[in-house]
């Protein structure tokens, strides 16, 4: 099954799939501000505070996303010995750090409003940055490490250390008392806290966010093929 | 209305501020990535340039390595 995922073979796609993507990105983004910033309602609590979670949250959950991708293909690395899995995974974790960034500043500037304060120990905010060092380590060992073979071991250690981290951040809020509010969207369950003419925009902006992380990863991804192709050309 | 837009009752600051950081943070990666890929193809053409007559058809033998010299003929 892995030949179909061969670079030399996925390499002509994710090239061309470059500029398609970022111009989708582009006009989802464009209706998701749009939505986000004037035609959603605001909160009857929060007030137009609220609109901070159209960029917080989808930020929070691709930060997660990625970084189980990272451990997951990290763990394929090692089992199947397949590069390829680690080329991968060092392609999404900058997009994944960025937006752990994005949600960790975002949520600080939406707790000003709301909580008073700028920053609190919580479980869900401390659990948040302790995601952002990690992602932290995992980027900074592929530069530390110039032996390929060494760099693949750390980095997978990191993430697959690190992938203990986010059931500790999803379920942080109902195991702790935390500032924090707990989920209001639930992915297993049909049932939400949060009305469609929210559930709207926080969808397309999720999905803008998704598109992004997509164009950072085949950029990178492309970026690291041709790497690999330089080191070949210098071994003719 | 745009003033209810740039003011949001009072939490303008904190919407347009946490909006604005999201965005720059997005430009400023698009265009590091974006700079690492097209100094990783520069270098690939330079290399590939480089290459005696044998070596280079070698090279050239690899679709690969076709697509990324007509992707570096783009940027």
């Amino acid at each position: 099954m892995f030949k179909y995922f061969e670079p030399n073979k996925i390499f002509p796609l994710t090239s061309k799939a470059i500029k398609y993507v970022l111009f989708l990105f582009i006009i989802v983004l464009t209706v998701g501000l749009t939505e986000a910033l004037i035609l959603s309602p605001e909160d009857y609590k929060q007030g137009d505070a609220a609109r901070i979670m159209y960029v917080h949250v989808p930020a929070a959950w691709i930060s997660l996303g990625v970084f189980s991708s990272l451990a997951l293909l990290s763990v394929g690395s090692f089992l199947f010995k397949n590069k390829n899995f680690s080329l991968i995974a060092k392609s999404l974790a900058p997009s994944g750090f960025v937006f752990s960034i994005i949600a960790l500043v975002t949520g600080s500037i939406w707790g000003k409003p709301t909580w008073g304060t700028w920053w609190a120990w919580d479980a869900r905010i401390t659990s948040m940055l302790i995601l952002v060092i990690f992602y932290g380590m995992y980027l900074l060992a592929w530069r530390v490490y110039e032996n390929n073979e060494k760099a693949i071991k750390v980095t997978s250690m990191i993430a697959i250390i690190g992938a203990v981290n986010i059931p500790i951040i999803k379920f942080s809020v109902d195991w702790w008392n935390t500032l924090h509010q707990p989920a209001s969207i639930n992915i297993l369950s049909t049932n939400t806290a949060i009305h469609s003419s929210m559930l709207i925009p926080l969808s397309i902006m999720t999905a803008a966010f998704a598109l992004f992380s997509l164009l950072i990863f085949l950029m990178k991804y492309n970026t690291e093929l041709i790497k690999v192709k330089n080191k070949g050309l210098n071994r003719l | 209305m745009i003033n209810e837009l740039i003011l949001m009752n009072g939490y303008g600051t904190y919407v347009w501020s946490a909006f604005l950081f999201t965005l720059m943070s997005f430009t400023v990666l698009y265009f590091v990535i974006k700079l690492q890929l097209s100094k990783e193809q520069k270098r690939f053409a330079l290399k590939f340039h480089s290459l005696n007559e044998g070596k280079a058809r070698t090279a050239r033998s690899q679709k690969i390595n076709k697509e990324i010299l007509s992707s570096t003929s783009n940027i």
